[in-house]
């Protein structure tokens, strides 16, 4: 199968679904030469930096029969529209009785490790999370990247899509022609039987590779990617836990009040699930602080592999 | 000729229609009987009314915390209006939405809005939507005095003209942003001279004057159908009452004789318009007393409508979440 990069599958999304619908529109700050040559400006909206009102313009549009693709740039920008976001689209279909449909996908990147500093490295996926009426997606790999951005257009409800900026660059394996992943539906990336693994984002593929590591001592990780956090998988999670009995959950947004504290609490509210648990479960989560500048304090903030070790080992004494 | 006349007969019976649904909403909250937040927009019938009256059905509108007027000269039905606020099933939002959130997607109404100005950018959205289907369609939103302060305002209005969108910004200017004069938060108070500043027409008008409100939107609804991009009206008109009641309507801290000022036969935007109508002969007393008969026994049929459909079932709370 051919590799490409995550920025590459998300831009081939983008064509397939603008060629496969003329509905779908796009609204950005920065220009995108491929869409626009193809699509003209009349579809491909170079805006300027106003998130609020474009944001808006989004769902309007939405409302009105279009399916327009917003993207935000960094998620940091997002909070400049956070009026259209949590009082607008996240409650506009339910508080009208579910008279329209809003097919909106917000796009936006994510994530720290670029000494960007702390107002461009944020993984605010909860926030997002908390506000009932959005779909979440947060794909780790070419293919669920492709296949999940062209989900969430054919979608008919307000998804945010998460692009973690570490692994735009990735390469993976991509399926040709209309690769599509469904939303809702976790992924295991790699069988396992004494740890449950579940990371997000860049943290699938430092599990894996933790996995490879530990596979060498003879301990057997499962690692599960949940790509969709609205709706989440959970029942996938948790039949995972029950042959394992250890949950270590791994991101790089702070631990409190986050996507890894949902996973854990799905977990283990879970009868069956918790009685099937061995040992307490852990999360591997960034510092509570902004996350900081110079490379040794960055790296001190976010998750990595030794720490990711060390929460395994935790989970594997015995108790 | 007779088309004009029937035109603002009907003109005339929606203001009437506005004016007598939310005082009688005053009195079923007061009553208990209805539920939440209430914002009156009597005293600005006539911006609501005029506007509407220079749209086609087909146009998309969107409107504010203060909405009833604007659902009602828009088109929607009165008995579903009604039932919204008795938080019934047969409301148009099915009971979870109230007052602040009634919309009507049929009749392009896309919502009133609890956030100041948070409707000016969907309202562009609309409009980009009629760009592009190409059809000669226009949005129009309604906003108050009060959304001028916030950035949504100003991001709309740059954005509507750089892209010459078919959207008419309606300002109501009732001289009040909740509880506070707008003399005690804005330097400037014709807000159309924003208009210049973003490139595009800016027209006051006298916002208790429905025909020259009406005439104002025309110009700007042909203008934006030509392609030429929006215009901003700015409607000078007055809140006669209160900006919001839970239980009971707050005090009344204005100026006695400024009220009596606007509330004057010849200021308030319904008796103006009906003196503007008998005048020219169109009408009579007797027609407008009919007028009002009629509005009042269509608003007790709505009442009744409204207590006959049941509570929405509990059962339910999760439907209307998400589309398929």
């Amino acid at each position: 199968m051919r590799e490409i990069t995550v920025t590459q599958a998300l831009e081939e999304a983008m064509i397939e679904e603008m060629e496969r619908d003329e509905r779908v529109i796009t609204l950005a700050t920065v220009r995108a030469p491929a869409l626009e040559n193809k699509f003209g400006d009349r579809r491909v909206r170079f805006t300027p930096i106003s998130e609020a009102a474009f944001t808006g313009i989004g769902l309007g549009a939405a409302g009105s029969g279009f399916r327009p693709v917003v993207h935000w740039g960094m998620v940091t920008f997002s909070f400049v529209a956070m009026d259209q976001i949590v009082n607008q689209a996240s409650k506009i279909r339910y508080m009208f009785g579910g008279q329209a449909d809003f097919p909106v996908t917000y796009r936006c990147t994510t994530g720290g490790g670029a000494q960007i500093a702390a107002q461009h490295s944020q993984s605010p996926y909860s926030m997002f999370m908390h506000l009932a009426g959005l779909k979440i997606i947060l794909p780790s790999t070419p293919a669920d990247a492709k296949g999940l951005l062209k989900s969430a257009i054919r979608d008919n409800n307000p998804v945010v899509f998460f692009e973690c900026s570490r692994l735009a660059g990735i390469t993976g394996p991509v399926p040709d022609g209309d690769h599509t992943v469904p939303i809702g539906v976790a992924d295991v990336k790699r069988a396992g039987r004494d740890v449950t693994v579940v990371g997000l984002a860049y943290y699938v593929r430092e599990a894996l590779a933790v996995a490879d590591s530990l596979a060498k001592e003879g301990i057997s990780l499962e690692v599960i990617d949940p790509r969709t956090l609205v709706p989440m998988d959970a029942e996938a999670i948790r039949a995972s836990v029950r042959r394992t009995g250890r949950l270590v959950v791994v991101d790089e947004a702070p631990a409190t009040c986050s996507a890894a504290s949902e996973i854990v609490a799905l977990v283990t509210e879970d009868a069956e699930t918790f009685r099937a648990l061995k040992s307490p479960v852990q999360r591997v989560c960034a510092a509570p602080v902004p996350v900081p500048f110079s490379p040794p304090l960055e790296q001190a903030a976010l998750p990595d592999r030794a720490r990711i070790e060390a929460a395994i080992r935790r989970v594997l004494q015995k108790t | 000729m007779a088309q004009e006349k029937t035109e603002l007969v009907e003109m005339l019976r929606k203001m009437i229609m506005i004016r007598e649904f939310d005082l009688l909403a005053i009195e079923l909250r007061k009553a208990r009987r209805i539920y939440g937040a209430l914002h009156p927009y009597v005293g600005e019938e006539a911006v609501a009314v005029g506007v509407c009256a220079a749209l086609a059905p087909t146009d998309r509108i969107t409107s504010t915390h203060r909405g009833h007027g604007h659902c009602i000269a828009k088109g929607a039905d009165i008995n579903r209006m009604m039932a919204e606020l008795f938080g019934r099933v047969d409301g148009y939002c099915k009971g979870k939405g109230g007052s602040m959130h009634i919309a009507d997607f049929a009749i392009g109404m896309l919502g009133a809005n609890g956030i100041v100005a948070g409707g000016m950018p969907i309202a562009c959205g609309a409009a980009l939507a009629a760009q592009l289907e190409d059809r000669g369609g226009v949005a129009a939103c309604f906003f108050g005095d009060g959304a001028t302060g916030e950035g949504e305002f100003h991001e709309t209005l740059n954005i509507a003209s750089l892209w010459k969108l078919p959207l008419l910004f309606v300002c109501e200017n009732n001289r009040y942003g909740a509880g506070n004069a707008v003399e005690s938060v804005r330097r400037v108070i014709d807000i159309s001279l924003h208009a210049p500043a973003y490139g595009m027409p800016g027209i006051s008008v006298d916002g208790n004057d429905v025909l020259a409100v009406r005439e104002a939107t025309a110009q700007a609804v042909e203008r934006a159908r030509r392609g030429e991009g929006p215009t901003l009206l700015h409607c000078k008109t007055f809140r006669s009452l209160f900006h919001a009641m839970r239980d009971v309507p707050p005090p009344e801290t204005r100026a006695p004789e400024l009220l009596a000022q606007w509330k004057a036969r010849d200021h308030d935007p319904v008796t103006r318009f009906e003196d503007v109508l008998t005048g020219r002969g169109l009408v009579t007393a007797a027609d407008v007393a009919a007028i009002r008969d009629t509005v009042k026994r269509d608003l007790e049929a709505a009442v009744e409508f409204a207590e006959k459909s049941p509570y929405p079932d509990p059962n339910d709370l999760l439907v209307d979440m998400f589309a398929e």
